[in-house]
């Protein structure tokens, strides 16, 4: 018989509570029109998650389909390059089927959207990774697909706008505001508004009004159990740090949250410094934001004086974006998270470092991770007998485009 | 009852007309907001603009766009319906991430001084709408809710016990802006919604034309027309917006 996968194994622990809260974060702040769905969906992930069915048939897929486990890799090569002493290990999500860590998520929201009877799936996307991921689940369950994209991210993610062609979604292209994910997202929820009686919103963050951050949690969160259960096996213990990119946070708060109530496990989340923290262009929520409310949610967020919401940048376009999940706003604020951040520049260095030694081509998202290392304190990048596990949230197949722009004639 | 419950006429049907603040300029707000109080609102509705209104079709978000262009700001709007001291009360509709911004006490601080009657925050749900209901009541300012198709009874039936100065019908399940068509059981939910509502129950949400207006005339207490106005104004000036004022007037009389 086959291995059940550990999903949903962490107790319903103190966040988030039942009004949907982390502390101060979280919360729904939604059009009235979207509640009762919204309470549809939390009974119906609750009575999902308890059932036998749904874990056997979510797990088989995440075996049999997706590829998981995913691989953990030892980086000395990296390690060295990088001046970093730990012992460097790569959780390789960029070798999930389509690419990247989103397909944990969307496999276990098409199969709720399938119980819930909704044969109309919309998404919003940003690097398009989590487009792709929910066209290509909507293809295997055979459920109608919109994904919204802004205009600028069809441009500079040209290659996952042919995916999502190819397998039968319908791009809806946004020209509003930024033109980025954060406009991608209100169009998203204006659909669901219209549409909410025959539509499922499957979102890719850990963002969102309540029940989605804990919904996209739960189904990521599988990364950080397999990261726990290899650890054990290869090292004998846990690791000694986490480090993962932070976007809207889907890859980190699945990566992080099984090591939660490990305080010896260091939480290390990068954001993008974009043109640099003082520069004004950038996506960095947790280090540069103030509390506010976007998305349904309150967390920290990029705004003016006023509130309104500035518009993010990021060389990559995962991370292009002005808010983040409301929990890491949490685990920030507990000082449970620590935050760094990388610039453009720095990210695309952190890319080649990891192609050059150890010949993975990752996504910008996780680039910043890569780039992030040296920065990790002295205590932990410089200990021999440390163990820094980095999620490689995503392979670079998307971005060559921009990378071969970027780097110009350094290459 | 409070001044914002009085102003719905009894024995006709209300008109709540709303202006997008400072769509384009602060001036043209002005002169947009005079009209339509002399042309007989009996509330008026002025939009805080948001760079996210996730609750508002291309009109509205149009028209926020150009306001914020044009530098409006809460406090520069509050200014201006100070001044004007308008005949019908006036109601601040705007998102909640500029309101907590500013605090909620000192929003609600600058709305009452401003003479603001009423506030309605779409995106502010029951659940997490007690505490700046309390700051607003503490100000003399009603906090507006609304209702949707999907609203169940019992859910309906707690919005309406903490409803004030009245009740906001969201007439269609989506974002707001003109539809050719409004759905047919509405009449329904507005007699439903009335029997239990303590405070006026007003339609909106999809209403443009004065025949869509004549013909909720006596099903509600109130009809709002945002988008509609919004674009009239935007093609056509404070003329073409004052016209269609007088229009809807006609058909709710």
């Amino acid at each position: 018989m086959k291995r059940v996968l550990p999903l949903f194994t962490s107790e319903p622990g103190e966040f988030p509570d039942a009004r949907g809260r982390f502390g101060a974060y979280g919360g729904r702040f939604v059009p009235e029109t979207l509640i009762p769905a919204l309470d549809d969906l939390e009974s119906a992930w609750r009575a999902a998650r308890a059932d036998a069915a749904y874990r056997e048939e979510l797990s088989a897929l995440l075996q049999d389909y997706a590829g998981r486990p995913t691989p953990l890799s030892d980086a000395p090569r990296l390690a060295q390059v990088l001046g970093v002493r730990a012992r460097l290990l790569l959780k390789r999500e960029d070798l999930l089927h389509t690419g990247a860590h989103k397909l944990n998520n969307t496999l276990g929201q098409a199969l709720l959207a399938r119980r819930m009877g909704k044969k109309r799936v919309i998404a919003e996307t940003g690097a398009g990774q989590h487009g792709v991921a929910t066209a290509t689940v909507c293809a295997l369950l055979g459920l109608e697909c919109v994904v919204y994209m802004g205009v600028e991210d069809v441009e500079r993610q040209a290659p996952n706008v042919s995916r999502m062609g190819l397998l039968g979604a319908e791009v809806r292209p946004v020209e509003a505001g930024s033109r980025t994910l954060k406009d991608a997202m209100n169009e998203a929820i204006r659909d669901w508004v219209t549409n909410v009686r025959t539509t499922y919103y499957c979102i890719g963050s850990a963002a969102g009004p309540h029940p989605y951050p804990l919904l996209v949690r739960e189904l990521q969160s599988i990364i950080g159990e397999e990261i726990a259960a290899q650890c054990a096996e290869r090292l004998g213990r846990a690791p000694d740090a986490v480090v993962a990119c932070v976007g809207g946070g889907s890859n980190a708060i699945g990566a992080f949250h099984r090591f939660v109530p490990d305080r010896r496990v260091r939480l290390f989340g990068v954001e993008a410094a974009g043109l640099g923290l003082d520069s004004g262009k950038h996506g960095a929520s947790l280090s540069r934001g103030r509390p506010g409310v976007l998305h349904g949610s309150r967390s920290y967020l990029l705004q003016t004086e006023d509130g309104q919401v500035v518009e993010a940048h990021s060389i990559s376009a995962g991370l292009d974006y002005p808010g983040v999940g409301p929990e890491l706003s949490h685990l920030r604020d507990a000082r449970r998270l620590e935050v760094l951040a990388a610039t453009d520049a720095e990210a695309l260095e952190g890319f080649r470092a990891l192609a050059r030694s150890e010949g993975i081509l990752c996504a910008l998202e996780s680039a910043h991770a890569i780039a992030a290392l040296p920065k990790l304190p002295a205590e932990v990048r410089d200990a021999a007998n440390a163990a820094v596990v980095v999620n490689l949230s995503g392979r670079g197949d998307k971005d060559l485009a921009t990378i071969l722009k970027a780097l110009g004639s350094a290459r | 009852m409070s001044r914002l419950s009085d102003a719905f006429p009894r024995g006709r049907t209300g008109l709540v007309c709303y202006a997008m603040g400072g769509d384009p300029t602060l001036a043209a707000t002005e002169e947009l907001l005079r009209a339509i109080d002399g042309e007989g609102a009996d509330v008026i509705e002025i939009g805080l603009p948001f760079s996210d209104p996730i609750a508002d079709g291309p009109t509205l978000q149009a028209a926020a766009t150009r306001a914020l262009r044009g530098g409006a700001t809460l406090g520069r709007l509050l200014e201006i319906v100070e001044r004007l001291k308008l005949r019908a009360p006036v109601v601040a509709m705007g998102y909640m991430n500029p309101v907590e911004c500013m605090g909620n006490q000192a929003f609600a601080r600058a709305l009452g001084q401003a003479g603001v009657s009423g506030a309605i925050i779409p995106d502010l749900p029951l659940e997490e709408a007690a505490p700046l209901r309390a700051d607003l009541a503490g100000a003399g300012i009603d906090l507006v809710p609304l209702i949707a198709p999907t609203t169940g009874p019992e859910r309906a039936a707690a919005i309406a016990r903490q409803a004030r100065g009245f009740l906001y019908y969201v007439s269609v399940t989506g974002v707001t802006g003109a539809r050719i068509e409004l759905p047919a059981d509405l009449a329904a939910r507005l007699r439903e919604l009335r029997a239990l509502s303590p405070v006026p129950v007003a339609v909106g949400f999809g209403i443009s034309r004065p025949e869509q207006a004549a013909a909720l005339r006596g099903l509600a207490d109130g009809v709002v027309v945002g988008s509609a106005l919004v674009a009239a104004h935007h093609q056509g000036g404070v003329p073409a917006a004052a016209e269609l004022v007088r229009g809807l007037r006609a058909a709710l009389r």
